[in-house]
């Protein structure tokens, strides 16, 4: 199954990363990042934490500004420019940690409002729509309620459909899972699963390695700022390179 | 020793036990708890005692009908023996409408009342966005204020019905599209300006075309040189009509089709309608601005920031009376000779400032209240700045800020007694004074201020339980 999804990968560029570098003040926290995302791949970035991880692919959104190098979002390269930035944004969907519905719209509201004032589609559609995607991450009946009515792994999933109401061609996932209880964390996983299978271009910052074995074409490794190894899953887990790998895999799978 | 344990069935959920309630139980829980919950409610009882004790017999000896406080006051000796005191209500009977009105020239009281019960009619759509039902109500019930009212003015048959067919196509709206009842409000603050100073028909609606004016404007511009410039243009064309082409307008208009209510001067308004007209629209303008304030200190654009930083900060380390005075005194320096600006809407504009640098930094604390998830989940979307501060992250802002929101609105229109010291006619001091300088009622002391106080706290209680309601409404967070 993982197996197919793997072919739909194609030549096509959709994100390349080129010596970009970033700093928070004095603190060096991206250093030297390279990286290429075909389309229809998908990646998974793991490391410690503070590694710079969540604030790469924040930086492929601009939520995060990189002061060097260079960032091209399928063809739009990311500068200070807001109608570039905007582009990027309405091509590329995000799912954050913390959900970060909106909490005073319904869900339903909250799936069709980007669409409607973005895309300028009209209500109408923007609502069927909506309901497609709710129905795929099977929570069609919580339409009319309010986040603060739905569980952990409900909002994640609304958080996800949200993304998706914009049609989004790269859907970037912040740690998608940690702030779930256990119980929930494999509803999430299913959806992130099925949306791989349907040859979405994906990066996900996670330390589900079952995830990342299960459907990733390449698992990143960072720490300190950096890419130290990438490597497809199975070559990743079985034999990794570097120390600093080793000891990573040996902590997080270590029991 | 490990004690092992299996669950074979899962309990089942049961309700709470029903705890015993009575008031017996209740009075020796909170009020008899212990010696000293004891000797504190004797004291608390004997306290609330002595003051009715003091203040009951003065109620109950209230007199209604007299012509000067001596009267009263022989009259309360009459009924209740040598010494005894007693409320004298009729001097209220006798100039309560100074206390609403001031020196409002009485054929044209209806124009006040008139304005007063279409302001909640324009009020409504807002207050209650939407809800048949509440709107209906309050619809209804300006209707009946409006007909009673109207009557016991004496208002002229012509606005009289005129209004009546508008309340009553405004509840048929209701009923149909309660959406564009909104369109009243819009063009209440025109009709409203029109009502209370008169003059021409025509300069309410020459200065409401300025909006249009800026409106077409900013629509025709926008595709062509983008949303800020347009809008700046806008702005510009339409202050170039108001400044210089607005009073030819409206001279001409008014020599071909001369229609107008007689012009009452600012310095007639007095009392409550002073007090509401200067509260209403601070309160309606200090929103937005506050907003925009509280919007450019967040701003990442340095002059924006530092502008909003010093008006906030100047206006709220300023008490209100020194702007006050600018506003009376000051401001004529500074404005080109020969320009006679109202001075009551000199004096609003002030207390709009005032109230809005306060507003501004109520809204601040709503917005930094907001977790940082909020912007970024929006920018993520692909809203810009404008969609997102709209869609976002005002609503909620603003839904945390409302208590402290309307205690501002509170404080404002309270404040505006204030005006007393620029020589306006308060309802406390100014109309108060009036009073008192009557050789009848000279030595009058609780009373004025007794009504004048009921009437403020009936307004601003109102406020309160409205923001009580939006709270309640808005509450989505299911926490």
């Amino acid at each position: 199954m993982a197996e197919a999804a793997k072919m739909q990968v194609s030549d096509e560029v959709a994100i390349q990363i080129t010596n970009m570098n970033k700093w928070y003040g004095q603190f060096h926290v991206l250093r030297d990042i390279n990286m290429t995302v075909n389309r229809g791949e998908r990646i998974v970035i793991c490391g410690p934490s503070g590694s710079g991880k969540s604030t790469l692919i924040r930086c492929i959104n601009r939520l995060e500004e990189h002061q060097q190098g260079q960032i091209i979002v399928d063809g739009t390269e990311l500068t200070n420019d807001l109608k570039n930035i905007d582009k990027v944004r309405s091509e590329v969907g995000m799912v954050f940690q913390h959900f970060n519905l909106f909490p005073h719209l319904t869900i339903l509201e909250n799936l069709t409002l980007a669409p409607i004032w973005v895309r300028k589609v009209p209500k109408k559609e923007a609502e069927e729509t909506a309901m497609y995607f709710l129905s795929k991450v099977k929570i069609p009946e919580q339409a009319h309620k309010y986040p603060g009515q739905l569980s952990g792994g409900q909002q994640q999933r609304v958080a996800i459909a949200r993304s998706l109401c914009m049609k989004p061609r790269i859907m970037l996932f912040d740690e998608p899972t940690s702030a779930l209880d256990p119980e929930m964390i494999k509803e999430v996983l299913d959806t992130m699963i099925q949306l791989a299978q349907e040859g979405m271009t994906m990066i996900c910052v996670t330390h589900e390695m079952g995830f990342a074995q299960a459907v990733a074409n390449r698992v990143i490794f960072m720490d300190q700022g950096q890419i130290v190894e990438q490597n497809e899953p199975k070559e990743f887990f079985s034999n990794p390179k570097s120390d600093r790998t080793k000891l990573f895999l040996s902590q997080i799978l270590g029991h | 020793m490990a004690e092992s344990f299996t669950r074979s069935e899962m309990l089942p959920p049961l309700p709470p036990p029903v705890t015993e309630r009575g008031a017996i139980k209740w009075m020796r829980e909170n009020l008899f708890s212990t010696p000293l919950n004891i000797a504190l409610t004797v004291l608390g009882a004997l306290v609330v005692y002595w003051l009715i004790a003091a203040a009951l017999p003065w109620w109950l000896n209230s007199v209604w009908n007299a012509s000067s406080l001596g009267e009263c006051r022989q009259i309360v000796e009459a009924n209740a023996g040598p010494g005894a005191t007693g409320a004298c209500w009729a001097m209220i009977r006798e100039r309560w409408h100074q206390f609403l009105f001031g020196f409002y020239p009485p054929p044209e009281w209806w124009r006040p009342i008139l304005a007063f019960g279409l302001l909640f009619a324009a009020l409504a759509p807002v207050l209650f966005a939407g809800q048949k039902r509440n709107l209906t109500i309050v619809l209804g019930g300006v209707l009946v204020y409006l007909v009673v009212t109207l009557y016991l003015a004496g208002a002229p048959a012509l606005p009289f019905a005129l209004s009546l067919v508008l309340i009553v196509g405004m509840l048929a709206l209701a009923q149909i599209q309660p959406g564009r009842l909104l369109w009243f409000t819009l063009l209440y603050p025109a009709l409203c300006f029109w009502l209370l100073w008169g003059g021409s028909v025509w300069s309410p609606i020459v200065a409401m075309a300025g909006f249009a004016i800026l409106y077409a404007v900013f629509r025709l511009a926008s595709p062509l040189i983008g949303l800020a410039p347009a809008a700046g243009a806008g702005i510009v064309v339409a202050v170039v009509w108001w400044l210089y082409l607005d009073k030819t307008v409206v001279d001409l208009l008014q020599g071909v089709l001369p229609f107008g209510l007689q012009s009452i001067n600012s310095d007639q308004f007095g009392g409550f309608l002073l007090a509401i007209v200067i509260g209403v629209t601070g309160i309606t303008f200090s929103l937005p601005i506050g907003i925009l304030l509280a919007l450019g200190r967040q701003s990442d654009m340095l002059i924006v920031k530092s502008l909003s930083v010093g008006f906030i900060e100047f206006v709220r380390g300023v008490p209100l009376i020194t702007l006050l005075f600018t506003a009376s005194l000051l401001l004529q320096y500074f404005l080109p000779p020969g320009t006679n600006f109202d001075i009551i809407l000199r004096v609003i504009i002030l207390v709009t400032f005032f109230a809005a640098a306060y507003l501004a930094e109520v809204i601040r604390g709503g917005l930094a209240a907001l977790p940082r998830g909020q912007y970024e989940a929006a920018d993520a979307l692909g809203l810009d700045y404008w969609r997102a501060q709209r869609l976002i992250i005002l609503p909620q802002a603003l839904k945390i800020s409302i208590p402290a929101i309307v205690s501002t609105f509170i404080g404002l229109f309270k404040d505006t007694t204030l005006v007393a010291f620029v020589g306006l006619m308060d309802p406390l001091k100014g109309v108060t004074q009036i009073v008192r300088a009557d050789i009848n009622w000279k030595g009058i002391y609780w009373e004025p201020y007794i009504f004048v106080g009921v009437i403020f706290f009936v307004i601003c209680f109102g406020m309160s339980r409205y923001s009580m309601y939006l709270e309640r409404k808005l509450k989505t967070d299911h926490r």
